[in-house]
């Protein structure tokens, strides 16, 4: 395991597969703490209401009560969040961020537990400056509870497998019918270009007209260059076109003529 | 190597999505478990996404590919290769009589030092007291030990059948906080490599020397007795099984002893300090109720022969309890088992 981007974590698996967990910083995880702030504040209120009732038979029984019940409930929250749902709090899920073991496995109740109570500490002198301080300094972002409890925090962004039929159309494509020339391509396209034009082609209709005319102008005037193709093979044919053609030729979604 | 990607997504999408339906579930209903068949066939899928995974490596083309599957292969990896053992059914008995003493009787070097320190700041603020009483309202900075002994052994047993006679609960509750507080401080400022553990314990220490200092020497050691011995032979051993909790952290930080790693050591400490300030919790809720109804009343309500002997019988309970309980029972080692 060890430190990738400045804000990710490598894992190599026994199966020396590797991947990276996103860590979450420092601000991003106060907005959670803030937000479950809000949560503990809302539930002691309730709570508090309901016990209230009690103040019917005792005031100090009552009071009693919504005393502890503050107590509990501010420290328990946290521990029985991360716990019940698998390290998110409110906050956290709001956010999608999640505690986990530093080795990326599951977390255990001990882990939980330690890591709540020390935030007495990384709440020092006031709004989690030290543990504010701590994650900017760890490696892993991590707070003075974590490195104790051996956690981080992660990002799970929403990820959905991108659509393949957001590339086009099944249309002709023209330069499928030149195979020694699309062989060519295939050779020199680099993987960087590649995944530039698979991108803008994905994401076309999120882009500004003149983006997109400006940005497909660039990539067709690019691949244009690096392999030249009869003009009666190109002619007429847009620059997004062009692109969309080369991206089919070289991930293989058109067969070009005389190859599997 | 992958030469035609949109075929590759059209074979593996099933099983992804298989998956991270199964993570799904697994993440959003926590009594989730599977049979060997469903163990083995998520087993397979893990093993397919990471292989796919593997496949992508390099084809720099896809990063949306390799960041889904990476997401995908992530959380799959925390659920398969958690080898840990998991909690079982938690059994409060088998918990309190067996698994605390235990644990307080493996870490005892760390109690006693909680304890020596405790006892140098009690002689610490016995001989401040001594040598320089006109300290005394730095030394004790707490309203109702200002004024004399006396004064406050007179006023409390005036009025002691009045007191708290509508609190008792709301300041029962608010000891119990307030103690669980200090405790949680305590054992927390472990991470200060000890250090801040050392300093509250102390400091309480000082507290408490002065305090005995002062009413002794002024004469009034039964009231003392009678005032403190109920509840403080539950609330001072909590509290110095916290600081005994803050020393097992700071020993895990600093680790001295082992070739081990930070989280190697810090592993093999969790349990004992969850399990530590478990009780520790549990007597504060004790000492809290004790001082409350039980403490704050004095002569002629409650001679202080009766006061004085439940502290002692508590006391007597307490460290056979810790001494003895569970010392039949196999001791969990350390950095074993973890709750």
């Amino acid at each position: 395991m060890s430190r990738g981007r400045s804000n990710s974590l490598i894992v190599r698996t026994p199966e020396g597969i590797e991947f990276s967990i996103l860590l979450a910083g420092p601000v991003v995880r106060l907005l959670a703490w803030g937000i479950d702030i809000c949560c503990i504040s809302l539930i002691t209120g309730m709570v508090g209401g309901l016990l209230k009732l009690f103040s019917i038979i005792s005031q100090d029984l009552g009071l009693a009560l919504i005393t502890l019940a503050g107590y509990v409930i501010s420290v328990g929250y946290g521990i029985g969040c991360e716990w019940l749902w698998r390290g998110q709090t409110l906050g956290k899920r709001l956010l999608r961020l999640r505690v986990v073991d530093e080795k990326g496995l599951r977390l255990q109740f001990s882990q939980v537990v330690v890591r709540n109570l020390l935030r007495v500490v990384d709440g020092l002198p006031l709004l989690y400056m030290v543990g504010g301080a701590a994650c900017l300094i760890s490696g892993k972002s991590q707070r003075l509870g974590d490195i104790a409890a051996s956690t981080i925090v992660v990002r799970n962004p929403e990820l959905s497998l991108p659509e393949m039929e957001r590339l086009g159309d099944d249309k002709f494509n023209s330069l499928a019918e030149h195979p020694h020339l699309a062989a060519r391509l295939r050779q020199k396209v680099g993987r960087d270009e590649l995944a530039i034009s698979l991108s803008a082609l994905m994401r076309r209709e999120e882009l500004e007209p003149a983006a997109r005319v400006e940005l497909f102008g660039e990539l067709a005037g690019y691949f244009r260059a690096l392999v030249r193709f009869p003009h009666e093979t190109v002619a007429g044919v847009s620059d997004e076109r062009y692109v969309r053609n080369v991206v089919e030729v070289v991930l293989s979604r058109k067969k070009v003529a005389g190859r599997m | 190597m992958i030469i035609d990607l949109e075929r590759f997504i059209a074979e593996e999408k099933p099983f992804w999505d298989e998956l991270e339906a199964l993570l799904d579930q697994m993440e959003q209903d926590v009594a989730f478990s599977m049979d060997l068949g469903g163990v083995t066939r998520f087993h397979f899928l893990y093993q397919r996404a990471s292989a796919d995974l593997a496949r992508l490596d390099g084809f720099s083309a896809a990063p949306e590919f390799r960041q889904y599957l990476e997401s995908l292969v992530a959380r799959a990896f925390g659920e398969i290769h958690e080898t840990r053992e998991r909690p079982h059914r938690f059994a409060p008995r088998a918990w309190l009589f067996g698994r605390f003493p235990q644990t307080f009787r493996r870490h005892i070097r760390q109690f006693q030092l909680s304890l020596a320190i405790t006892l140098v700041g009690c002689l610490f603020g016995a001989a401040a007291l001594m040598f320089a009483p006109a300290d005394k309202e730095v030394l004790l900075p707490f309203q109702h030990l200002m004024g004399t002994p006396a004064e406050r052994v007179a006023k409390e047993e005036q009025g002691a059948d009045k007191r708290l006679e509508k609190t008792k609960l709301t300041f029962s509750s608010h000891l119990m906080t307030h103690n669980t507080q200090v405790s949680v401080a305590c054992m927390a400022s472990g991470l200060t490599f000890g250090i801040g553990t050392l300093m509250l314990l102390f400091y309480n220490g000082v507290i408490l020397g002065a305090v005995i200092f002062d009413y002794v020497t002024a004469g009034q050691s039964i009231f003392l007795a009678g005032w403190l011995l109920p509840h403080g032979v539950v609330e001072i051993p909590a509290i110095l099984l916290a600081g005994q909790g803050g020393l097992i952290l700071a020993g895990a930080l600093i680790g001295r002893e082992s070739g081990l790693r930070l989280g190697q050591r810090m592993r093999r400490v969790w349990g004992d300090l969850v399990t530590l300030m478990g009780g520790v919790a549990l007597m504060l809720v004790w000492a809290g109720l004790i001082e409350a109804l039980f403490s704050q009343y004095h002569e002629p309500v409650l001679p202080y022969s009766v006061k004085i002997g439940f502290g002692v019988a508590e006391l007597l309970l307490l460290v056979l309890f810790l001494a003895k309980s569970g010392s039949g029972s196999s001791a969990t080692p350390p950095g074993g088992k973890n709750v």
